[in-house]
């Protein structure tokens, strides 16, 4: 079971906060139907359901205040949601407690272009950010694939990433300033338009939080000023140790590229037929190397990362003619999720990262798994950080498929813990990888999270149940701490 | 190259420590006391725990023991043509790792690629009640637990015992070149924020007297584009110029004349307080000389939308820091989660 659960009659919910969350906001912001609770069942992990007990939809900063006090008072917990697009469950509802959606809070509060900053409701989408500032010549960097779609709220408390992190950083690298709301109520600012802030540094431990430590109600975002050009190189590759030399090749030569991205041949051929992106289907690998920066920058790069990978092997070095065929480079890795898809009924999209060197072995030892358990594997890669998204393809109407698929997952997981790396790189740890959290930290850690998290919510009553196993849980998962990769896979200490 | 391992037994220390209440001041080289002020406990000495676990640099990835000297690291960075990104002020020929990221110090490129926070990867540190523990890691990525590894950066021992930290680092640029404009301070602070919205290879600004200071970095080529497109003379001595910035080495930090640091937005306008300036981080972080007195200068800086410190002051007394410190009570509470027996740099309130 997961932490222990806040105490509450469950006749509170409706007896109590339902007339008092009545009185506070409009008839049309307190959803306490089945009808009107079923979209919120899940968030973009939709292999987890569970029907909140009531939705509460504020549109303001003294609503989410009012709201939280009231939870507060009768000891009920609460689920903060943003878009409802992540992949971890973190937004998962409690079935006796209140979700908080944050989409009615959807406003772009200010935007200054001499300081370069945006001030913004945590309901704002992501690209909207980067679209309202465009006129300035300035853009948002942080990029989830979903941008079209996720809140810039839930960027924050999920420290989103997406394919420009190796060069601009991820969320955390991004944020200004946070308004957050504590669980009592109180409305607290951290940092602002400034580099820093006296005292602790609790922008970044409020920055991939997963909603355990408070409520955040507003945005500060840095901008940067819009790459003059962008390029992209594509390289294809019959052999996968020569892909990750190659990108070895290109930090070691001083280049920071500001996308470098590579697929398998499985997630290469699904994305050819779903976008038809010209990739080389008979690849064992692809690399995208995209470089930005000032009109020469770019020139002087692309020439000397198109001789470095001619150098390290590659099969076809193309550089994209114009912007068109440079976007439709980058869309068939942006469709790559939906178009494993299409070839599939189901999918499970992994999130782990290692460090790079491991990269071939740990995609063989992938591939071993895959055979073992009779599940294809698709894997798309930020080879630039090191984040590894193993897409496991699997048909959840097959009687004990899906339980097989999240065994896998795990085993991958732990192969990623193993190597040196972790269970999660962008999309958190929410529901879903709640017991590889065992693998990844001892007892003791684990108990420093939950002094951290106390500090904030003495009750548990944010998102509990989430991110952080208690120890009992880890105990009766029967997952154990990996002690600097000393446990199991005796073949993987060789490299 | 000294490479040992204390940790250990100064794990040890802190759990006896934490048992009698005894409170500890951790200290490595000491270049740093003047952000601090003297420190009341035990002294608990963390250079002896040093040396470079581990360095790869097509990962750019760094690990090194708190206790390691930064020119150790440095030098070790510079062999295969790379750095630390947040170029820290040393402050000291014995300046440690452990130190500067206790402390948060970045030098004048902070604001092109960010503060010391930025590029921790991962930390191990010993908590109050003397557990070895490891937060974060090696990758780049990585949302695992509560980001307690940026949170010890600017935490001054007030929250663990540093023992270990991992760094992004970052390839040197191939060309550094600086610039001048003669120009006043309201137009130095249009230009600078004006040049940083736009796609320029900027490393570096700072306005001092009556000249703003240009550094360019990258290829040769996308910087000699930069200059032409920015004008400026080219200054021979830039290199050192930034150097004697970022470790206060500059006529301007000589002499008794209090020492104060506004961290304010970029842009915001030129401050009318008495005393002498100098912009740099873009303007976002304003070192004055002045007599003011301490709530003249807060407040002006407050009413910026910043926050003012003073660090030097003739040495006669301890740093003054702002005035209103964020969610003091949430703080605490943090310190305590951390230091339930309050043993680590007791004296020093950060709330």
């Amino acid at each position: 079971m997961s932490r222990p659960q806040p105490s509450m009659p469950p006749s509170v919910l409706r007896e109590s906060l339902l007339p008092a969350l009545r009185r506070l906001l409009p008839a049309s912001a307190v959803l306490d139907t089945e009808e009107d609770l079923r979209p919120y069942e899940c968030d973009g992990l939709s292999a987890y359901r569970c029907l909140p007990g009531l939705v509460a939809l504020p549109d303001s900063i003294e609503q989410v205040q009012a709201i939280l006090r009231l939870c507060s008072e009768y000891g009920v917990p609460v689920v903060t949601r943003g878009a409802g697009t992540g992949l971890s469950g973190g937004a998962l509802p409690h079935a006796s407690g209140l979700l908080v959606s944050l989409a009615k809070l959807n406003r772009i509060l200010e935007i200054d272009p001499l300081n370069r900053t945006a001030t913004v409701q945590p309901g704002v989408r992501n690209l909207a950010i980067s679209e309202a500032v465009t006129p300035h010549g300035l853009y948002y960097a942080p990029d989830p694939s979903s941008q079209i779609a996720c809140s810039i709220g839930g960027n924050v408390a999920e420290n989103a990433g997406g394919v420009h992190c190796l060069k601009y950083g991820l969320t955390v690298h991004n944020v200004l300033g946070l308004k957050i709301v504590t669980i009592d109520g109180e409305l607290v600012t951290l940092g602002g338009k400034t580099l820093d802030s006296p005292g602790y540094d609790l922008l970044a431990l409020f920055t991939g939080s997963e909603g355990m430590l408070g409520v955040i109600v507003e945005v500060t975002v840095k901008l940067l000023p819009k790459p003059e050009r962008a390029q992209v190189v594509l390289a294809a590759f019959d052999d996968l140790e020569k892909a990750g030399n190659a990108v070895a090749a290109i930090i070691a030569a001083g280049i920071i590229p500001a996308g470098l991205e590579m697929m398998d041949n499985p997630a290469i051929r699904a994305a050819e037929d779903y976008v038809h992106a010209g990739y080389p289907v008979e690849a064992q690998v692809i690399l995208l190397c995209e470089l930005d920066g000032t009109n020469t920058e770019v020139s002087e790069g692309i020439a000397q990362v198109r001789e470095l990978l001619t150098n390290q092997g590659a099969t076809e070095v193309r550089t994209a003619k114009d912007d068109a065929e440079r976007l439709r480079m980058w869309a068939g890795r942006k469709a790559a999720f939906p178009a494993v898809g299409r070839i599939s009924p189901d999918y499970y999209c992994m999130d782990g990262t290692i460090p790079r060197k491991h990269l071939a072995a740990v995609l063989k030892r992938i591939s071993v798994l895959s055979k073992e358990y009779g599940l294809q594997v698709a894997n798309v890669f930020h080879a630039g950080d090191g984040n590894l998204h193993p897409l496991i393809l699997y048909d959840a109407n097959k009687p004990g498929e899906l339980e097989r698929t999240e065994e896998l997952g795990g085993k991958i997981l732990e192969l990623c813990v193993e190597v040196g790396g972790t269970i999660t790189g962008e999309h958190g740890v929410g529901m879903e990888k709640i017991n590889q959290m065992c693998v990844q930290f001892n007892s003791a850690e684990l108990t420093q999270f939950h002094a951290i998290k106390a500090a904030f919510d003495p009750h548990g009553l944010l998102n509990p149940g989430k991110a952080v196993p208690t120890l009992h849980r880890c105990a009766e998962s029967g997952r154990m701490h990996v002690h600097g990769g000393k446990l199991a896979f005796p073949e993987l200490e060789r490299f | 190259m000294n490479e040992t391992d204390i940790s250990t037994s100064l794990a040890e220390i802190v759990r006896d420590a934490a048992a009698a209440r005894t409170p500890l001041a951790i200290h490595g080289s000491g270049s740093k006391r003047f952000l601090t002020g003297d420190i009341d406990g035990a002294p608990l000495d963390v250079t002896g725990h040093c040396g470079i676990v581990s360095y790869e640099p097509t990962e750019l990835v760094l690990t090194a023991r708190a206790g390691t000297p930064l020119r150790e690291i440095e030098a070790a960075l510079a062999e295969k043509n790379q750095m630390l990104g947040f170029e820290p002020p040393h402050h000291g020929p014995k300046a440690t790792l452990g130190g500067t990221i206790a402390c948060n110090l970045s030098g004048p490129r902070r604001p092109y690629s960010g503060a010391a926070r930025d590029f921790v990867l991962g930390t191990r540190i010993i908590n109050g009640k003397g557990e070895v523990l490891k937060f974060g890691g090696q990758v780049m990525k990585n949302v695992a637990g509560y980001d307690v590894s940026r949170l010890m950066a600017g935490s001054y021992g007030t929250l663990g015992v540093l023992l270990e930290v991992s760094l992004k680092v970052l390839p040197k640029p191939a060309q550094e070149i600086t610039l001048t404009f003669q120009m006043g301070a309201d137009e130095a602070i249009r230009s600078m924020n004006t040049w940083a919205g736009q796609p320029l290879p900027l490393s570096a600004a700072c306005f001092l007297g009556d000249t703003l200071y240009i550094r360019l970095s990258g290829t040769d080529k996308g910087v000699r584009a930069a200059h032409i497109k920015l004008g400026g003379e080219q200054d021979t001595r830039g290199a050192a110029f930034w150097q004697e910035l970022r470790e206060h080495q500059l006529l301007f930090f000589a002499g008794e004349v209090p020492l104060w640091r506004l961290s304010v937005p970029s842009a915001a306008p030129f401050l009318d307080l008495p005393g002498k300036w100098l912009l740099d981080w873009g303007g976002a972080q304003r070192w004055l000389r002045t007599n003011a007195n301490a709530i003249e200068v807060q407040s002006a800086a407050e009413a910026s939308g910043g926050h003012a410190m003073l660090l030097r002051n003739a040495g006669r007394s301890k740093p003054v820091r702002p005035s209103t410190m964020v969610a003091s009570h949430l703080a605490r509470e943090l310190r305590h989660a951390f230091d339930p027996s309050a043993i680590f740099n007791p004296n020093l309130s950060l709330a």
